[in-house]
């Protein structure tokens, strides 16, 4: 058992925030005190092994892929097909053919919604008229808007599946919304606003027992999870690198090669094609077909440093190591009075989500940042999770695999320290 | 903490506490609804117009402290003023939360309005801060209930 084996190792966080330089810098925080960095489900920092990818990209290999004859050509070529390879290793994917490059989960989420509803030589897409997407209640916008859009296009409808008082989704309710006209399920692995881990695996049998494709939306999951897509058998996975400890701007759509080899392409350009005339283009194979134009090569090589350096402390490990801060931090927070923890989902990861009696979470955000603790404060781009709750907004600190027992300290000693001004 | 007691000034934090002109007017003949997309927060602000001077201004809804200390404040220091100064007014107070150019030298005066000087250290309020003058200006040239305004 290699989570077994893994895990026997003490982990070892202070070894780990060695290797994240921003930790240590000057200058991080508002007031001048110690930087606790708390907002990781908005974006992480970055350890030195991916700036030194990006760098060394920059520095010593720059060239196109896939058309230089040059040696720079095909080195930038062989570096950015083995973040290809170790993408596909992390997810276990069965072939880099079913891994796709794109810009984040926004643009993966996007690529599939409108590859669904695009009409081709005159037909429907496998989105048509009467036809459902299923979606549910916990979702960020960026897996709501590029549904509603594909929807809209193709006279479709958008169902959604109920989330309960604890912010988790109703099963059944999500079962009975899975029919006949349903074409296409999309899905967080884990809340952003909320934390809730979704039982995807179950869910998507459920799917399957329909007929029914799904998209996991793993922006939340790709921290704070080993991940295996064949074990989950979803059809589409996505995930974003900066919430990873990658870069930003760079993200990974994997999806079943039936499926990529089914819907048509998405964006044209260079690279995807095999050849083009006027009057008839045919298009390059997996994955090339959905990777129009020059990408950013330098995120993704540092993607895959990013991918690797998970890797190499330990997915399994992280896990164990997160989830105790978390029960810590949840034990912290349910001890002040007047806090409330938004989304008490049995199963979570990453996130601790509340609101304080008659104060601001905004307030609550410019107090903690006075001391040095970095929060997000607002309705965490999933404003249907805050009206199902009845509630603006929430305070969000959620955390990443460096952050340590005494950052959650200081957490909830600045929660006394609103208290004590707007009380 | 000094910047942070600059941002929270007991003027602030005794009105966000204790919002003035608070409530409903149903003998309003001007309102507009303001709302800023950043925090989903949302305010209804009532006026009571005699031709070109504001007699009574109240508000309601509910915000983060700057909001509701901006509001409450900006109910007070319009009742009596003519729609253009007012409208001046306005103008005087966002030079003084964005930090942005120099109060030409007949400004009107902020009075208590000043406690929001620390706003400008802090970019993020700004639109906190004059979610209620944004939604005055609205009101002022609305003929009836507007469509709400953003801080954008």
């Amino acid at each position: 058992m290699a989570v077994a084996t893994e895990n026997a190792v003490a982990y070892d966080v202070e070894r780990i925030r060695a290797d994240f330089p921003l930790l240590h810098a000057s200058g991080t925080t508002s007031g001048g005190a110690k930087l606790a960095y708390l907002d990781n489900a908005a974006t992480t920092q970055k350890p030195q092994a991916v700036l030194d990818a990006l760098s060394g990209f920059y520095n010593q290999d720059c060239a196109n892929i896939h058309r230089s004859v040059h040696l720079l050509g095909e080195r930038a070529t062989a570096h950015y097909e083995a973040a290809r390879e170790t993408a596909r290793g992390f997810l276990n994917a069965a072939s880099e053919r079913e891994i796709i490059f794109v810009r984040g989960t926004t643009e993966a989420v996007n690529l599939v919604a409108q590859s669904f509803s695009r009409r081709t030589g005159g037909r429907p897409g496998l989105l048509g008229e009467g036809d459902e997407v299923l979606i549910t209640g916990l979702e960020h916008h960026s897996n709501i808007v590029p549904w509603q859009l594909a929807c809209e296009a193709a006279g479709a409808r958008l169902q959604v599946a109920p989330i309960n008082d604890r912010g988790e989704v109703e099963l059944e309710g999500f079962a009975r919304r899975l029919g006949p006209r349903t074409k296409v399920a999309a899905v967080a692995h884990i809340s952003n606003a909320l934390g809730t881990v979704n039982p995807v695996k179950e869910m998507i049998a459920l799917a399957h027992a329909q007929g029914v494709p799904v998209l996991v939306d793993g922006a939340q999951a790709a921290p704070h999870l080993p991940l295996d897509v064949r074990a989950l058998d979803c059809d589409f996975y996505a995930l974003s690198g900066h919430k990873m400890y990658g870069p930003t701007g760079i993200g990974v759509l994997y999806g079943k090669s039936a499926w990529l080899e089914r819907l048509p392409p998405w964006q044209g350009g260079g690279d995807m094609i095999s050849s083009v005339t006027f009057e008839r283009t045919t298009y390059n194979e997996l994955p090339y077909k959905f990777e129009a134009g020059t990408p950013n090569i330098a995120a993704t090589i540092g993607l895959g440093a990013a991918m690797r350096y998970l890797e190499g402390v330990g997915r399994g490990r992280i896990a164990a190591y997160e989830a105790e801060l978390l029960e810590y931090g949840t034990r912290k927070l349910e001890a002040i009075p007047g806090l409330r923890l938004v989304g008490t989902a049995a199963h979570k990861a990453g996130v601790l989500s509340f609101v304080v009696e008659g104060v601001h979470p905004h307030d609550v955000g410019t107090v903690l940042d006075s001391l040095g603790i970095a929060v997000r404060a607002g309705h965490h781009c999933a404003q249907p999770v805050m009206d199902r709750f009845g509630i603006a907004a929430t305070t969000r600190a959620s955390i990443g695999m460096y952050n340590t027992r005494a950052e959650l300290d200081r957490l909830a000693a600045g929660l006394a320290r609103v208290k004590e001004m707007f009380g | 903490m000094s910047q942070l007691g600059d941002l929270y000034q007991e003027l602030i934090l005794d009105h966000s506490k204790r919002p003035r002109n608070f409530g409903p007017m149903p003998e309003a003949n001007r309102a507009a609804e303001g709302f800023n997309r950043l925090c989903g927060d949302r305010l209804m602000l009532y006026l009571k117009m005699e031709g070109e001077v504001v007699r009574e201004a109240r508000f309601q809804g509910s915000g983060c402290a700057i909001s509701t200390a901006s509001a409450s404040l900006l109910t007070e220091a319009v009742k009596g003023k003519t729609r253009a100064e007012a409208e001046a007014l306005f103008q005087r107070f966002h030079q003084l939360v964005t930090g942005k150019g120099e109060a030409p030298a007949d400004a009107p005066p902020l009075g208590k309005l000043a406690v929001f000087s620390g706003v400008s250290e802090y970019p993020a309020r700004v639109k906190c801060a004059s979610l209620a003058w944004h939604t005055l200006h609205s009101a002022l040239e609305a003929k009836t209930v507007a469509e709400p305004v953003s801080t954008e």
